[in-house]
């Protein structure tokens, strides 16, 4: 069996950053990602709160510099998928199609997905009208309508995305404001393009082929009407990627894992990062910050 | 690209894929796409290991609009499985090479 003294699961900005430090630290760690390093930061069009980067850089490129300065440093990154983690003592082995690694510590960075709605004909329209990915495909939608569903600042921005394609674009959300960061709030307001349908909830999406409505109710009277629209973006959170641990640590009601300062799970040896755990701002930086966190107690671990 | 993915075009996908004697994966992606750019290693490590059974194919839907058009593509990736000219399967989104697999194994 393969043998490491630290695997990383994940390659986002929390698995990059802890296998930056984790290479810096000369440790003999190896990254495992199932798809291209980046995690959410692929989906992102620009990066505009990376400190240090005042011209914003696209979630792509900065992917990119992320997997380029870990790889300098030496962090081994492979391609590959994990489907389940047993503990044997101290050890902890890493089942993958590939075969097993063995590892005295492990940092989990899974990252989280786009939470689903959960209404009528979400599933059946996903791909033809429903997304969850405007950076996909907002240039599908050039002039026609589209929905977006949401209040923060994902939803606000991929609003504001799909208005570069869109001819207009309906921002659907339950509340009366937006939990949209400030500047971003102001940026929905002043634009033309955006009609944001306060307090109102979407109830089905519609269509034969594809998507042609959003049925929608008005929360404040309970009356319901049908939108026309072509797309129907989704934004309203994310779930957690940690099925695959099978309740190994400890996680929230939600499945997000829980940490200390020290980013440790329940389980000794065993760390996590990223948008994978209980916490309050889920961001580039902050996961960058667990990532770096979680590779400097992990090598305190293996110290001891 | 890797040499077993074959890039094909709105004019070359009925020969190469509508006729294709093996099953095929055709891979619908763009350049501005993250997710695609994602899948891309996984597509290439599948079309390795099932070179002789499956004929992988990549579109770009920028540079050949027809093809997509026509299979109601509104999102990418989008990866489509034909078998005689039919659509036996299609996956929406960057997902696991072991989702891909399944669909795969189904076809041949």
């Amino acid at each position: 069996m393969e043998a490491r003294e630290l695997v990383i699961v994940g390659g986002g900005p929390a698995g990059l950053t802890a296998g930056l430090y984790a290479a810096r630290a000369r440790l003999d760690a190896v990254l495992i990602e199932r798809l291209s390093p980046g995690g959410q930061m692929l989906t992102t069009d620009m990066v505009e709160n990376w400190p240090g980067d005042l011209e914003a850089v696209s979630g792509f490129d900065l992917s990119d510099r992320m997997r380029k300065h870990a790889q300098h440093f030496g962090l081994e990154i492979v391609n590959n998928e994990v489907s389940a983690i047993a503990i044997d003592g101290e050890h902890k082995i890493i089942n993958t199609p590939k075969g097993d690694i063995r590892c005295k510590a492990l940092i989990l960075c899974p990252g989280a997905s786009p939470r689903k709605l959960g209404v009528p004909g979400e599933a059946e329209l996903t791909g033809k009208g429903v997304s969850y990915c405007g950076t996909c495909d907002g240039p599908f939608y050039r002039e026609q309508e589209v929905a977006c569903v949401g209040g923060g600042d994902t939803a606000a921005e991929e609003a504001l995305f799909l208005t570069k394609f869109a001819k207009k674009v309906f921002l659907i959300h339950r509340r009366d404001q937006l939990r949209a960061t400030g500047i971003l709030a102001e940026r929905v307001m002043q634009n033309d393009k955006i009609e944001v349908l306060w307090s109102q909830a979407p109830l089905a999406f519609q269509g034969e082929k594809g998507v042609e409505s959003v049925r929608i109710r008005r929360l404040k009277d309970n009356s319901e009407y049908d939108l026309a629209v072509q797309g129907a973006f989704v934004f309203v959170g994310t779930v957690p990627n940690t099925q695959f641990l099978d309740g190994l640590v400890e996680m929230d009601g939600q499945g997000f894992i829980i940490t200390d300062k020290k980013q440790e799970t329940s389980l000794p040896g065993v760390f996590a990062a990223g948008d994978c755990c209980a916490k309050i701002l889920r961001q580039i930086v902050t996961a960058a910050g667990d990532g770096a966190t979680a590779a400097f107690a992990a090598q305190r671990y293996l110290e001891e | 690209m890797a040499d077993n993915v074959l890039a094909v075009t709105d004019d070359t996908f009925e020969a190469e894929v509508l006729k294709s004697d093996l099953p095929a994966l055709v891979d619908f992606w763009a350049s501005w796409c993250g997710p695609c750019r994602a899948i891309g290693p996984v597509v290439e490590e599948l079309a390795e290991e099932y070179a002789g059974k499956v004929k992988v194919a990549k579109l770009n839907v920028d540079e050949s609009p027809k093809t997509p058009g026509q299979y109601g593509i509104r999102a990418i990736p989008t990866l489509i499985m034909f078998k005689n000219g039919e659509v036996v399967d299609q996956i929406t989104g960057a997902v696991s090479k072991s989702h891909i697999e399944s669909a795969l194994q189904k076809m041949i």
